[in-house]
């Protein structure tokens, strides 16, 4: 079988539910290109396509794929490419709209990426935690983030297997020369599913409300060379201050100020040396874990670079 | 992170790593466009710009030179000489801690280089905090590796002749051997200590 009788039969397959069109017929529109217009076969491929889609009445999003390929999460750095993925869920988020079925977190050993499965695609349930070979999806991209789409020409089938889900954090290290505004005790919006942070009292979204303590940090981990902002949530910034919420709800009522946490804060880690990991979440990485370093481990190593310049 | 998110937010400026003798030969400044707001920069003899600092020492001596209001001036002293910082009313933080801290002590500032003219016609360089904390001997050690590592980089790549390699030879036509020296020095002080505390 020749390369173009093979795309003929892939597109035919692509088509044989929708449209009455024989394979010989798709050869010859893609002879036709390639041979005689010299349309290099991905093109041409494009181009019959394109023309049974408008035939068809269809979108694009909606074919059979057959041009989809086994991909591992992290090799999924471009949109509208179709791909196989064989992945856990990792974690389901609520929906935000009718039209979502489901949303969350997929991921195998080389990463996790955001997926979508359109309500009206009729998709069977995905599981959290259970692992799926997933055919023909479809990816995204949306403010520079990845993501992956099931549509109704997906195929799912459940996997009796593990996957060691990898992660893509980030490692930084650098000395912490900053601490922004918005650190410290702060309160957030106890609306469901707000947690904005409140601006003297006042929810941007909610307006007054009685709002719910919490601790952050956001920091500037600077190495010399460049700099990282970096958030520590409550967790972190109690492990990286050693004062606790409660700690500092007491600290800010004997005051009867919140900024005297930040300031406490400010003396007790700035200027000093860390090393964090985490994702990241826009401009910042959310150091999920810590570590402070000690004394210098290079001296030798920069002593010869030093007596060989 | 990626290039399109970073590119919306106002960049933050770096804090550069020298040691006290360098810093103090950063006489000269400039501003890279004619915007009252844009940051004025030191030129660093190694070849960098420096807006700001990260620099971590023993501060050996306050004392308020104040007339009317308070004014600090701390001396901050690495291996390779001293680095003064002064803070008044508009730095409270880092007027407190100079206040308040008992000398010695190691201590950790984020700050920027300030340059004046003396009375004789002299330029002295100086530091004005955003931030002075005290901290632990294993940080400043930390901090005089990386310094050294930092200034190393900074004179293998003079040769490159970047734009402020090319500034700094214009400007100082600097003797990177004296800085070179420096660093050795600081860090055999370094593994010297590491050793008698090795026999201790």
């Amino acid at each position: 079988m020749t390369d173009l009788r093979q795309h003929a039969d892939e597109i035919h397959e692509q088509f044989s539910d929708t449209l009455d069109v024989g394979v010989d017929e798709i050869h010859s529109r893609l002879e036709t290109l390639v041979s005689e217009y010299r349309v290099p076969i991905d093109e041409a491929r494009r181009s019959v396509v394109s023309t049974y889609l408008e035939e068809a009445d269809m979108d694009r999003e909606a074919l059979a794929g057959g041009a989809s390929q086994s991909a591992s999460v992290a090799d999924v750095d471009a949109p509208e490419e179709w791909l196989d993925l064989t992945v856990k869920v990792v974690d389901l988020w609520e929906p935000g709209a009718d039209s979502i079925a489901q949303v969350g977190l997929l991921g195998d050993e080389t990463g996790t990426i955001k997926f979508t499965k359109w309500a009206k695609s009729d998709l069977p349930s995905l599981e959290e935690g259970s692992v799926y070979r997933l055919e023909n999806v479809v990816t995204d991209k949306y403010e520079g983030r990845f993501s992956v789409k099931l549509n109704s020409s997906t195929t799912i089938e459940a996997i009796d297997t593990d996957i060691e889900v990898g992660d893509d954090s980030t490692e930084l290290e650098g000395a912490l020369v900053d601490i922004q505004s918005g650190s410290g005790l702060i309160k957030r919006c106890p609306e469901e599913d707000c947690t904005r942070v409140l601006q003297n009292g006042r929810c941007s979204e909610h307006g007054d409300v009685e709002g719910e303590f919490d601790l952050r940090i956001k920091g500037v981990l600077d190495d010399g060379n460049g700099i990282h902002e970096v958030i520590f949530d409550q967790e972190s910034t109690e492990e990286l201050t050693g004062i606790t919420l409660e700690e500092a709800q007491e600290m800010a009522m004997d005051a009867l100020d919140t900024e005297v946490v930040v300031e406490e804060m400010r003396g007790l880690v700035l200027g000093q040396y860390y090393r964090v990991a985490g994702p990241t979440l826009g401009r910042y990485v959310l150091a999920d874990e810590i570590e402070r370093l000690d004394g210098p481990t290079e001296t030798e190593s920069v002593l010869i670079k030093a007596r060989s310049i | 992170m990626s290039a399109s998110t970073s590119a919306s937010v106002p960049t933050r400026e770096v804090a550069r790593r020298a040691f006290a003798a360098e810093f103090n030969d950063a006489t000269y400044t400039f501003k890279e466009s004619d915007d009252d707001r844009a940051p004025v920069y030191s030129l660093l003899p190694t070849g960098e710009r420096a807006n700001r600092v990260f620099v971590v020492g023993t501060l050996t001596e306050t004392e308020d030179v104040g007339d009317d209001s308070e004014y600090w001036r701390g001396r901050i002293v690495d291996p390779t000489g001293t680095f003064f910082a002064y803070a008044g009313q508009y730095q409270p933080e880092a007027t407190s801690v100079l206040r308040e801290t008992e000398t010695p002590a190691y201590v950790a500032v984020v700050g920027k280089p300030r340059s004046y003219e003396t009375d004789e016609g002299d330029i002295n360089v100086s530091l004005r905090p955003e931030s002075i904390t005290v901290v632990d001997e294993a940080t400043r050690n930390r901090w005089v590796v990386e310094t050294a590592d930092r200034t190393l980089d900074r004179i293998e790549a003079f040769e490159t002749a970047d734009e402020y390699a090319a500034m700094a030879e214009t400007q100082y036509d600097p003797d990177l051997s004296i800085y070179r020296d420096q660093v050795i020095a600081a860090l055999e002080d370094l593994e010297d200590d590491a050793e008698v505390a090795a026999e201790a």
